[in-house]
């Protein structure tokens, strides 16, 4: 066999492994949701919604693990949204030479890299013993919020820089401020790429696990939770405590509520795409 | 008076920059001031150069070492798993595939790091798990391997995206330079492109590691929590993040020795994460923009 011959099959099978590889990650997240179906699928019925949670598998319900999830979730959302939004304006729309903007550009960069695990850690000293907050929602809320707020900074400020600077000007040409150009021009132009960001963030907020058991929430909670200074617990968590139990018939409720977790995360990160893509093609300046 | 006005509103904004720093100042002061109490107790020398850790035990002992080779061990498992498949999916998209397949399958991927790990952590346990042990013998029922591939397969979208950005930013002339000189797409890629790609794609393996190394939930669920120093990757083992959880999950009281071992432990995990990150952005830096 010549050597070009030898080089050329060298050339094709690579091209083959390289499909073989592609395809991997997408079979392994076949196999994965098939399995998880088929093992909880069966068990998704009204009264699992409804349950509270139980020591028998078959009674055990989801429903102070889902709700406790809404509420972080608007908390979170309210605490982290305009401070994040806000942040990228300032960094993106005033501080683009000042020192501060950059060691806050630094900074963000680096607590990206954070693990969520650490946050725990945070927000268990911070809120829970210094604020005296307790194991609550509102702490769990405050944990998760610094945790994404880097990301809807950096989504912010990504959209904010898409908007082109003949906006701006025609703006300050009117007589506007520069608050008045950036709250009436610039974020409306910037709110798709924006929203895209919080959805994405929150749907990361709504899966985190670690930092919330780190801050003390707790696995069982035999009631709905009806102020944010109550104890709580989330569907991760949840589904973590029936992970770890040895009996099959709890980890056959894992798997049901992990079908519910993934809906509310695939639905969330569906939506953000798909405002991502009507947003690209709506704007065209 | 409009002017007073605009200046608060970007005070306000500012604020909310400063925040940020806040966290960042909040983490390393929450770390260092319980991490204190804990060193007033223990020696260095004990954290650093006992190989047991035990402080859940009455004989308690305060040795780092175990929970340092659980998480090195499933992190090297876990880059082995991911850095391959990662740097041949990025390779294979970014000079071998059609554009439509690329906006196709990139997608799909992202899904791979949208699942919460949790969800990970299940996977770990209920399949991989019984997979491995149908045909090696001595897995345990908790072990590394199993934690450490789950994980890996966790990782590969952070790789393969990364590196693909890398190598995609590599300008076209060097590929026409060498395809002129009779070389197969093989041949270019791997000694031309990848090369001249290097140092984004290092930044991503390093980014990969650290990902790996913070990451909590599959390991806590599937790699078990006994603190062994072992590098046998059938083994249990527990990890610096598992053994937060652990302690987290019982009733910890504020000032007591179990509590301040979850932020000795967490300083070790930020050092190593911290580091990491550091040499990244100093690699990004060094050779940014190195064809403009």
């Amino acid at each position: 066999m010549s050597n070009i011959q030898r080089n050329r099959n060298i050339d094709t099978a690579f091209k083959y492994v390289g499909i073989g590889c592609t395809f991997f990650g997408i079979v392994m997240l076949l196999i994965f949701i098939g399995n998880i179906l088929v093992d909880g699928l069966t068990r998704i019925d009204w009264d699992f919604l409804t349950n509270l949670p139980s020591r028998r598998a078959s009674k055990a319900g989801i429903l102070t693990a889902w709700t406790g999830t809404a509420w972080i979730l608007g908390l979170t959302a309210i605490i982290a949204i305009p401070m994040g939004v806000a942040a990228g304006i300032y960094l993106q729309e005033y501080g683009k030479k000042n020192r501060l903007a950059h060691i806050i550009e630094l900074n963000i960069a680096n607590l990206a890299g954070v693990p969520s695990i650490i946050y725990g850690l945070l927000g268990l000293e911070i809120f829970v013993r210094v604020m005296r907050l307790g194991g609550s929602l509102l702490a769990g809320a405050l944990t998760l919020a610094l945790l994404i707020l880097p990301i809807i900074i950096v989504a912010t400020r990504e959209a904010i820089k898409a908007v082109p600077n003949s906006l701006r000007e025609a703006s300050y040409g009117m007589g506007a401020t520069k608050w008045q150009t950036i709250w009436y021009q610039v974020l409306p132009a910037a709110s798709g790429g924006i929203l895209t960001g919080i959805i994405l963030a929150l749907s990361r907020a709504v899966g985190e696990t670690a930092p919330l058991i780190v801050i003390g929430a707790l696995a069982y909670v035999p009631f709905v939770a009806d102020s944010p200074m109550d104890e709580f617990t989330v569907l991760p968590i949840q589904i973590f405590n029936w992970v770890s139990r040895p009996q099959q018939e709890f980890l056959v409720n894992g798997a049901a509520a992990i079908i519910i977790l993934l809906i509310i995360t695939f639905a969330m990160n569906g939506i953000a795409v798909y405002l991502r893509n009507r947003w690209q093609k709506k704007v065209s300046w | 008076m409009k002017r007073s006005g605009e200046k608060v509103i970007e005070y306000g904004l500012a604020f909310s920059g400063l925040v940020t720093i806040l966290t960042t100042i909040g983490i390393i002061w929450v770390l260092i001031s319980e991490s204190w109490g804990f060193f007033r107790e223990v020696s260095l020398a004990d954290f650093l150069f006992d190989t047991e850790w035990t402080p859940l035990f009455t004989q308690k002992r305060y040795g780092i070492l175990p929970l340092l080779s659980g998480t090195f061990l499933t992190t090297i498992i876990a880059i082995f798993t991911a850095v391959p498949v990662g740097i041949i999916i990025a390779v294979y998209l970014s000079e071998y595939a059609h554009k439509n397949f690329r906006q196709t399958v990139k997608p799909i991927l992202e899904i791979l790091a949208a699942v919460p790990t949790v969800v990970y952590g299940f996977f770990a346990l209920t399949v991989v798990t019984p997979f491995l042990q149908s045909f090696i013998p001595g897995v345990g029922s908790f072990n590394a391997l199993s934690a450490g591939i789950v994980m890996g397969i966790m990782i590969i979208p952070v790789i393969s995206s990364l590196s693909e950005d890398a190598l995609y930013s590599v300008p076209k002339s060097l590929r026409e330079a060498s395809y002129g000189m009779g070389a197969t797409k093989f041949q270019t890629s791997f000694k031309v492109v990848v090369p001249a790609a290097s140092s984004g794609i290092l930044v991503s393996i390093i980014l990969g590691i650290a990902r790996a190394i913070g990451e909590t939930m599959v390991v806590a669920i599937a790699a078990g929590q006994q603190p062994t120093l072992t590098l046998d990757p059938r083994e249990a083992v527990e990890t610096i993040t598992a053994y937060i959880v652990q302690v987290s999950l019982g009733d910890v009281e504020h000032g007591s020795m179990e509590y301040k071992t979850i932020f000795a432990a967490g300083i070790t995990l930020f050092f190593f994460t911290f580091l990491l990150n550091n040499v990244s952005f100093w690699i990004k830096k060094k050779y940014q923009e190195k064809y403009e």
